[in-house]
């Protein structure tokens, strides 16, 4: 190995920005309303009468005192000093990619933004229309009947999916004995999780030797009590399970329904429809799969659909066509109700819409293949460097459009830890990789995901970095484990955030335990 | 070797021929298809896709947008006075620029270091809710207002260990629908009974007796809401939290942030947590998309050990003198302990909250004082106005914010009727609650902000007198 000259010198932007309610002085002004002591309110009163006693605040809370600049420049800087996808970024599972801005212009009009979810449906066709046809092109790409996008987000729809299985369950009169829901432990914490919000007991299954677990261990854990199968397919190793639809005949057989977690799509997209697989129901995360921006954790869109045996469970308010109308439904008996208010985040659904139309088949299709050619290309230049492997070596064949790498022998060699990787990463403008859920099946694991948006030149860089950063960690550890050095700010004390006298979540809370 | 197409995708470098046939060769793969040999060929998609046709060019797909969403009408080219859990208030350009910068927009997750800035934005946020709230602890925000009142309910059951809440029957329909959804159906172990307190007829205030009457050592919190559904101001507050803490139960509060200049945060009459809407603190509309939650307490453990949201603490770091921040708690979610953590976790609406950061910096203590005066003014002169029209009446006679109740049953039309023939004028009428709460008959949840003019109010007033009379 040897140094590449063409890494970048990058540095990141520091600002020293002080919070901000340490910013400003008395009686500036960000932004003034109109005069409330106008004429036509006499008679009316001031808001102090018009409150019943008590309740009337005296007080006028701290918040800072600002000009309209002042906090223009505020989070500009702090915008700054955020690397965000300036670099680049492919951070496994989340699927990153570009996000076009013709749908923040057109989602940003008032068609869209100043638009209220309880106008009357004749005043929201538009929208209603680009709905239903998104609705449309997911039921193609999944072979399901029917989608809606309440949830908030992956998780959300997982959650919607375990109402749904109450729902369905309570419909046959079973719920009360089917009360399991199955998993794996290579699906996303949110399974387990919400199955166990929404009141099931989680069966998790442990892995077999082929990277996912036996059918036997399905067959010994499925029952007379089984509610639901809970899983992803490929998995974030990259690994696809050949036998998922015999998967889903043996839960079917046992009374349960199959939910599809299609975190990760793109690999597939175009290849593989989780109806004709068997699967009842299915997840698309919008702010992954489908180009809408993540927004640094939200508002995102977790699309569920599923067959006609459960849409009648599917949560309010659900759009139909009539005649070349478009109807919101809340005349549905069986529905779960309600798990967000209104009808999900409908920006975030209109730029999905778009990205799909842009794509159309084709480019759905060419985006799922270049994905899996771009992860085997990263992995044929990743297995080359010393010190690096991939989980379940044993598998032969091209992985999907992730692989699970692992330094553990970086780290056994020069106590490099794959924290420390990451935290030197962005010393060079790169975002840290996606490392592994809870629990690491595999040590110091990080999962890269290259998908369709990055060139094979951006990709190439970010390969050059991890080069360099390992030569680093056998020539001169020091400055991987004291990284980062190029940011903003240093390595935070992150371990005093689980103590109680030191976490602060608010700047009164740190001001009161630190004085 | 792959057939090379003839243009290459703009969101797809590596679609060009050039550049895929390179990667092919350093793989040393013959074409693509080689690639999805995991993928059982029973498994295969048995026909093509039939989607609509590919829109490449860009001007075509904004063409094609625009003439789909022209179809729709919208709260700038009307005049709206529909709110209930989604508020048409002015949301400063600011905000707009700050969510629409690339750093933020289109960001998952890094280190504390590459995202310091967006770490401390969401610090911020809640460090400024905190201020508004009088609350040490704020939990990065959830989906929604009902969502985080369904949390907050179980967090309370959690605390308590008891499997009853207590709600007002006066709440919106849509949010006690999501909160039935988080207590679990009768048939579940793990089910939380909702039991709802009546309110007095006319104030609409909680009927402290029938609460007294319900609230059983088992009941786990006490929710309700100032402002609730109807706009209306609780008065017993203080009372209620007392029962509540004497009967070993805690006070959950739903509140509209964008009140908290003029009315006293909850935890002044008594909340132990508190929750409630960001869609009012900057956040566009976007057709009930722009909704976010959030949860608020006290910093005691007894709180803070059983929260769902991932939270941002501050803290030092290896350079003296310098502050960063990290997550704080993590662990105790479902990221750190799958099925055992506190209900789930997972993507949210972060950029809501930095939205909110910046409203609240730039309003800031007067700017929260005056946009409370106007539209607790503007509101309540528009109730009186539209309620001297003969036909039309107000429901309750107490105070009110941002939201009242009309009753038209006098007039002889229905509120559908009245809200078609004001759409024709270009007026979304208030909601029509005659189905949700057919006791109050043919009344309308009406919303007035500070977006709302003198003219816009004599105008819906005279257009009610016209279609009234």
């Amino acid at each position: 190995m040897k140094h590449r000259s063409a890494i970048r010198k990058y540095h990141a932007p520091i600002w020293n920005e002080p919070v901000i309610t340490q910013m400003g002085s008395d009686g500036r002004r960000g932004l003034i309303f109109r005069e409330s002591s106008q004429s036509y309110f006499d008679g009316i009163g001031s808001a102090q009468q018009l409150l019943p006693e008590g309740m009337y605040r005296e007080d006028k809370p701290s918040l800072p005192e600002l000009s309209e600049h002042e906090v223009q420049r505020h989070y500009l800087h702090l915008s700054q000093e955020t690397l965000g996808m300036m670099g680049i970024s492919l951070f496994g599972t989340c699927t990153m990619k570009y996000n076009p801005r013709l749908n923040e212009i057109v989602t940003a009009r008032p068609e869209v933004a100043e638009t209220h979810p309880l106008q009357h449906e004749e005043t929201l066709q538009g929208t209603l229309h680009l709905i239903h046809n998104f609705d449309l092109i997911l039921r193609e790409l999944s072979g399901m009947d029917n989608f809606v996008f309440q949830a908030g987000g992956g998780a959300h729809a997982a959650y919607t999916h375990c109402c749904v299985t109450r729902g369905y369950h309570a419909s046959k009169g079973d719920l009360e004995q089917r009360n399991e829901i199955i998993t794996s432990i290579q699906a996303h914490p949110c399974n387990p999780a919400t199955a166990a919000a929404a009141g099931f007991n989680v069966v998790t299954l442990t892995l077999g030797e082929n990277g996912y677990p036996t059918i036997d261990s399905l067959k010994a854990a499925v029952s007379e009590r089984t509610a639901a199968l809970l899983i992803n397919n490929p998995d974030d190793m990259g690994i696809y399970n050949p036998n998922i639809d015999e998967w889903v005949n043996i839960v079917h057989d046992a009374g349960g329904l199959c939910f599809y977690d299609h975190a990760n799509f793109n690999g597939v997209m175009g290849k593989i429809r989780a109806r004709d697989l068997g699967f009842d129901a299915c997840m698309y995360m919008l702010h992954k799969t489908f180009g809408v921006p993540k927004g640094g954790g939200g508002p995102a869109v977790g699309a569920y659909g599923c067959s006609a045996d459960l849409a009648p469970f599917l949560p309010l308010p659900v759009i139909i066509k009539s005649e070349g109308y478009y109807n919101l439904d809340y005349d549905r008996p069986n529905s779960i109700g309600r798990i967000r208010e209104f009808w999900g985040n409908v920006p975030q659904v209109i730029k999905a819409y778009s990205w799909a139309r842009a794509m159309g088949a084709d480019g759905i299709e060419e985006a799922a293949e270049i994905s899996v050619l771009a992860n085997n290309y990263m992995e044929s230049r990743l297995l080359k460097i010393s010190g690096i492997t991939k989980s379940h070596p044993n598998i032969s064949g091209h992985r999907m459009e992730m692989t699970r790498y692992s330094i553990e022998k970086v780290t056994a060699d020069t106590g490099i830890t794959v924290e420390e990787l990451s935290n030197r990463m962005v010393d060079f403008g790169i975002d840290a990789p996606w490392l592994a859920h809870h629990p690491w099946l595999v040590p110091q694991p990080f999962t890269p995901e290259a998908g369709e948006s990055y060139s094979k030149e951006d990709i190439d860089y970010w390969i050059d970095v991890v080069e360099e950063i390992i030569l680093e960690a056998y020539e001169n550890p020091e400055i991987v484990k004291t990284a980062p050095h190029r940011q903003t700010i240093g390595k935070i004390h992150a371990g005093l955030l689980e103590e109680s006298e030191h976490w602060a979540m608010t700047w009164r809370a740190y001001v009161r335990k630190r004085s | 070797m792959e057939q090379v197409k003839s243009k290459a995708h703009p969101y797809m470098p590596n679609s060009a021929g050039k550049t895929k046939a390179e990667m092919l060769n350093a793989i040393g793969a013959q074409n693509i298809n080689d690639l999805f040999k995991q993928i059982p060929d029973k498994h295969r998609l048995s026909s093509p896709l039939n989607l609509p046709e590919q829109l490449l060019s860009e001007l075509d797909l904004k063409q094609h947008l625009l003439s789909i969403l022209s179809k729709n009408s919208n709260c700038e080219k009307n005049l709206n006075f529909l709110g209930a859990g989604c508020w048409q208030h002015h949301v400063p350009a600011i905000c707009d620029e700050i969510i629409g910068r690339a750093e933020f927009l289109t960001n998952v997750w890094g280190t504390p270091s590459s995202d310091h800035g967006r770490n401390q934005a969401l610090f911020e946020f809640c460090s400024l809710l905190g201020e508004l709230l009088k609350l040490d602890m704020v939990g990065l925000p959830v989906y929604s207002y009902g969502c985080a009142a369904g949390h907050a309910i179980r967090m309370a059951s959690r605390i308590t260990g008891r499997e009853k809440i207590i709600i007002p029957k006066i709440i919106d329909p849509e949010r006690k629908g999501v909160i039935q959804n988080y207590c679990e159906p009768k048939n579940m172990e793990g089910h939380i009974e909702i039991l709802e307190v009546n309110y007095e007829e006319n104030t609409g205030n909680i009927d402290i007796d029938h609460l007294k009457e319900i609230l059983s050592k088992d009941v786990a919190g006490i929710y309700f809401e100032v402002p609730n559904y109807f706009g209306l101001i609780e008065i017993n507050g203080k009372i209620i939290s007392e029962l509540a803490a004497e009967n070993g139960s805690e006070t959950i509060v739903g509140c509209d942030p964008i009140s908290l200049g003029i009315i006293q945060s909850p935890v002044d009459y008594g909340a132990d947590i508190v929750v409630g809407p960001v869609q009012s603190l900057g956040i566009h509309m976007n057709c009930g998309g722009g909704v976010s939650g959030f949860i608020a307490s006290s910093d005691n453990e007894r709180y803070v050990r059983e929260y769902n949201t991932l939270n941002i603490s501050i803290t030092e770091t290896d350079i003296e003198g310098q502050f960063g921040f990290g997550l704080s708690l993590a662990g105790q979610t479902s990221y750190g302990l799958r099925e055992a953590g506190n209900d789930w976790t997972g993507n949210s609406t972060y950029l809501w909250a930095i939205a909110g950061a910046v409203y609240m910096a730039l309003l800031g203590p007067s700017g929260f004082r005056e946009v409370g005066e106007l539209i607790i003014q503007q509101s309540n002169y528009a109730s009186k106005n539209l309620s001297e029209i003969d036909g039309i009446k107000t429901c309750f006679n107490s105070s009110f914010f941002k939201e009242f109740l009309l009753n038209f049953d006098d007039c002889g039309l229905t509120v559908r009727e009245i809200n078609k023939e004001l759409r024709n004028r270009n007026i979304f009428g208030g909601k029509d609650l005659s189905n949700e709460y057919p006791e109050l008959g043919q009344c309308a949840l009406y919303c007035v902000t500070e977006v709302h003019t003198k003219q816009d109010i004599e105008n819906l007033v005279n257009n009610l007198k016209e279609i009234i009379t």
